[in-house]
């Protein structure tokens, strides 16, 4: 592998480009901070593109949270040490506001409902509670909501989204409920299509119109139009709303099994548009190896075999759990692989799931991980910062159990948020 | 309530209950087969799917030795479709005791059961995995065979003779006059729907169940209940059966099944064939021991384990292994205790199934005065295109064959397409009873792969939506019910790579779709072992 040396010297390195990192990055950027970023594909490829702030607590109880910031407020009583309890309600306010600002002007627009959380279709029919959606998911809020007569239209080989069966699990619930079945303008003759290629069919006005000529004899009393995410890479909020206007009621998306178009599109924004400001990525990397020297870090990057050494005064931690591998477990426990952090778990490996995968209470597994200080620094064994400016923040952290609670969007963005701020005060002092 | 009738009641869809179905049927007699889940639903399903050469019980039951020899033999000849002839080695390393391996090639002789001697050096080439401190090895005629297809094709065959196979459905009273079982109550657990089945003669094949079913009828079995527990891994390991040269054991046997390894067992009493699951702990002794054998099973990658109760009758006084109690089987006729239509056949091995179907079959015909001989020893068994699709490889071949372009695969890890799955659903369908996910995975192998259910669970509940399989909410029952089946073997071997894959599908499952929320609570916990 050849080695090289960046000559440069970031004031802050963060590692990981899940929602978390790509967050931090932007944070970063904002505060005029010219940070590297580091990682692989990302956990954010696999994100449905609804923002979940809190949507459930207590797990036990299963409780749907109509308003996620008095949830916040009852989590901050009940689970202290949760990570976004460390927060006040004012920063997590900030950093949302923060993202759906950037992620607006980089054509990706969220609608929120009031600070409220709205109800919203999943593909398999489902519904549940989240805080904001694209502007292109909108039109679905609004119909489920109030239950009025829709269409929802689905494509033939497409194995991924199917309309029927949602259509069919929501039938009790919304009766007004259709489903149609069509073949995507360009694939008649194609048994399998895929999300990503006629995401960019649809790019191009023919397809659209073909497409709009194929749906619109099928509304008829409908007063909405549910489709598969597909409406584009860029700017599907346009591609949608011109759309609708061909077939004559407002029309939304729903998103597709994983990995599905919409996380893809939060995975374009943030790359393409951190790095005009001034964020220097690394991607498609990962951290070999990380050691101090001097007053920071020195790390050692790999990728396309190429191994670069990178010099950071501090590091931020965002690297999530086992799926994007900041945590690793083997069948005596769970470690941090690039600082061997302590990482806060179960007493042993009998405690880590429960034997009913819908357990309410939710396995203790994925409530373990890093504990921090209030400054979001990683403690050590002694309960100490482990380095004076390392940093965590995303799914990696303890106490939160982001799939059960439907808070994994607000956890990223807002612990980012709070571990950037105490970077940049760290480096301020 | 409805009223039916029957010549034979079996209870239990186990081998045994099939293989019995299938017997009767082949000398003309027509039967019901109730099951309370659905096929091989007990140890049936949870077993190695080991044909034993016979040699694992030389040195402690020699008489089980020599039926597993005959019987292999038969189903060798008959079967050869539901069998891959691995072929077999014992072995032992260092520490192990010598001069059992010593006695054992006089020992398997004095069964008629062939050995080769191997030297050590041939073995670790035969199977690189094998660790270097073997210090014997010997080469024995062990088989591996498809559990699935055996029972799925003898209840096929039975039902195509005109048997009844009743899924979902137990027995819950028997009404009995003048020392007979006259009839019995069924009940479809779906529904609660109850029919009454009057009955000449009833057999009672339910396997760790059958003292429960037994008592139904005033009559009481000893039973011992030992639990078993198996791991499975993503890839096969060895070609042939591995077996410990060292007195049966904890986690002494590797099977070969398909394009993975089954490791196992242990065997621990407990008080109830309820609520049994495997436990880390038991996964951690598997792992610990099979790798002293196979040194990279420490490192490798499980996918799941599972756990069945062998039904063990009589005997196993006191806290002692229950290893020293007999795999041989128990046949009995219940008129000694006042009931003179009722018969329990359980305890022995899936080896020995057909015999176990001919004994009972035999004593059944007895008594309903029909002479006609047993036919399954010389019959071959039939194959039927729907009960082929458990076997490995299968369905991505029949997919190859046809290159139907409309034809989607619906489960990605093993390759089933649309067409497989149609079949399945046609097949349970053609005896007026309803698929679901579960059962069609019983069939195939869907959710049987890497992922576990996570896609293929969501696209085969579109797909039954589109053919009108199911219906309202149905779709997300079976998943959430598939998948929760799946993960009571999966949760213990969860670390590394099965752990992010659990993680994923978790955070769609739960995290995008909120099934918990729909799910109803957990259930309590089982009586405790």
């Amino acid at each position: 592998m050849k080695t090289t040396t960046d000559p440069k010297e970031y004031p802050l390195v963060i590692v990981g480009t899940g929602l978390a990192g790509m967050a931090a990055a932007l944070f970063a950027a904002n505060r005029g901070i010219a940070a590297a970023q580091v990682g692989g594909a990302g956990g954010i490829l696999f994100a449905s593109g609804f923002m979940d702030l809190m949507g459930v607590h207590p797990v036990e109880r299963g409780r749907r949270l109509e308003d996620p910031w008095a949830g916040i407020d009852e989590v901050r009583r009940d689970i202290p040490e949760h990570p976004l309890a460390r927060m006040e309600n004012g920063d997590i306010r900030q950093a949302l506001e923060e993202v759906l600002v950037f992620l607006e002007a980089g054509g990706l627009p969220y609608v929120r409902f009031q600070e409220k959380n709205a109800e919203v279709i999943t593909p398999l029919g489902t519904v549940k509670p989240t805080y904001a959606v694209p502007r292109s998911m909108e039109a679905g809020v609004v119909a489920l909501r109030e239950g009025r007569p829709c269409l929802l239209v689905d494509f033939l080989g497409l194995k991924e989204f199917n309309a029927r069966l949602i259509a069919s699990a929501l039938e009790d619930r919304w009766p007004g409920l259709r489903w149609a079945r069509i073949s995507f303008p360009g694939s008649e003759r194609m048994s399998r299509v895929f999300t990503r290629h006629m995401a960019k069919a649809l790019e191009l006005r023919e397809p659209q119109e073909q497409l709009a000529e194929k749906v619109r004899p099928l509304v008829r009393d409908a007063e909405a139009v549910g489709m598969p995410a597909v409406f584009g890479i860029g700017r599907a909020h346009e591609i949608v709303s011109r759309f609708q206007q061909a077939v004559g009621v407002p029309v939304f998306e729903i998103p597709t099994l994983p990995a599905s178009v919409p996380g893809f599109r939060l995975r374009v924004t943030f790359s393409s548009h951190l790095q005009g400001r001034g964020i220097r990525p690394f991607y498609q990397t990962k951290v070999l190896q990380v050691r101090e020297e001097g007053d920071g870090f020195l790390l050692s990057i790999g990728g396309a075999g190429v191994e670069r050494l990178v010099r950071a005064r501090g590091i931020l931690l965002a690297t999530g759990r086992f799926f994007s591998q900041g945590l690793m477990a083997d069948r005596k426990g769970i470690r941090e692989p690039l600082f061997d952090l302590p990482v806060r778990q179960p007493a042993s490996r009998t405690l880590w799931h429960s034997r009913d995968l819908m357990d309410r209470r939710g396995h203790p597994v994925n409530r373990a991980g890093l504990e921090v200080d209030d400054r979001f620094r990683p403690l050590d064994r002694a309960g100490k910062p482990a380095f004076r400016r390392l940093f965590a923040a995303g799914s990696i952290l303890a106490h939160q159990d982001w799939i059960r609670m439907k808070c994994g969007s607000g956890l990223a963005i807002a612990t980012a948020y709070a571990a950037v701020k105490a970077f940049s005060e760290e480096a301020g002092s | 309530m409805k009223t039916q009738k029957t010549q034979v009641l079996i209870i239990g869809g186990g081998i045994t209950g099939t293989g019995l179905a299938r017997d009767l049927a082949l000398r003309g007699v027509q039967s019901v087969l109730a099951e309370q889940a659905d096929i091989n639903a007990g140890a049936s399903g949870s077993n190695h799917g080991l044909l034993h050469s016979g040699a694992r019980y030389v040195a402690n039951d020699p008489s089980a030795a020599r039926e597993c020899k005959q019987e292999g033999d038969i189903l060798k000849r008959l079967g050869p479709h539901c069998i891959e002839k691995t072929g077999g080695l014992f072995v032992a390393v260092e520490g192990d005791d010598e001069a059992f391996v010593s006695e054992f090639p006089a020992r398997c002789a004095a069964c008629g059961i062939p050995t080769r001697r191997l030297d050590v050096k041939t073995a670790r080439e035969m199977e690189p995995a094998l660790t270097e401190k073997l210090i014997a090895a010997y080469h024995v005629e062990d088989a591996t065979i498809d559990p699935f297809k055996l029972s799925l094709e003898n209840i096929w065959q039975a039902q195509e003779l005109g048997s009844t196979l009743l899924r979902g459905t137990r027995a819950v009273q028997f009404e009995q006059r003048g020392g007979r079982i006259e009839a019995v109550i069924l009940r479809e657990a779906r529904t609660g729907n109850e029919t009454r089945l009057e009955v000449d003669q009833v057999v009672n094949a339910a396997g760790a169940w059958s003292r429960e079913v037994a008592l139904m009828a005033g009559v009481s079995i000893e039973m011992v209940y030992s639990k078993g527990t198996l791991l499975v891994t993503l890839n096969r390991i060895t070609k042939h059966v591995v077996n410990r040269l060292r007195p049966p054991s904890n986690a002494d046997i590797l099977v070969p099944g398909g394009t993975v390894s089954l490791l196992g067992t242990t065997s621990v009493k407990v008080k109830s064939p309820y609520g049994v699951y495997p436990t880390v702990e038991e996964v951690d002794l598997i792992v610990e021991e099979e790798a002293v054998m196979v040194p990279e099973l420490e490192t490798t990658r499980y996918i799941r384990a599972y756990s069945g109760v062998r039904p063990l009758v009589g005997g196993g006084k006191g806290a002692g292994d229950d290893r020293a109690v007999s795999r041989d089987f128990a046949l009995l006729d219940h008129a000694a205790e006042g009931v003179e239509n009722f018969f329990t056949i359980t305890g022995g091995k899936f080896t020995t199934y057909r015999l176990m179907a001919e004994r009972t079959a035999d004593r059944v015909c007895a008594r309903l005065g029909i002479s006609l001989p047993c036919r399954t020893r010389t019959e071959p068994l039939p194959t039927s295109t729907a009960c082929m699709w458990t076997q490995t490889g299968i369905a991505p071949r029949e997919w190859i064959r046809h290159r139907d372009p409309a034809d989607a695969i619906l489960c990605e890890c093993e390759l089933v397409p649309q067409s497989a799955v149609d079949t399945v659903i046609a097949s349970i369908r053609k005896r007026m009873d309803r698929p679901d996910i579960e059962a069609i995975g019983l069939r195939s192998r869907v959710g049987k792969g890497p992922c576990q259910g996570t896609f293929c669970s969501a696209k085969i509940a579109g797909h039954m939506v589109d053919r009108g399989e199911a219906h309202g909410d149905e779709g997300l029952t079976h998943v959430r019910e598939f998948l929760r089946r799946r993960w009571r073997g999966q949760h213990p071997v969860l670390w590394g790579n099965q752990l992010i894959q659990a993680e994923f599908m978790e955070s769609l499952h739960c995290g995008l779709f909120g099934q918990e929320l729909y799910a109803p609570p957990t259930p309590e916990d089982p009586p405790a072992e």
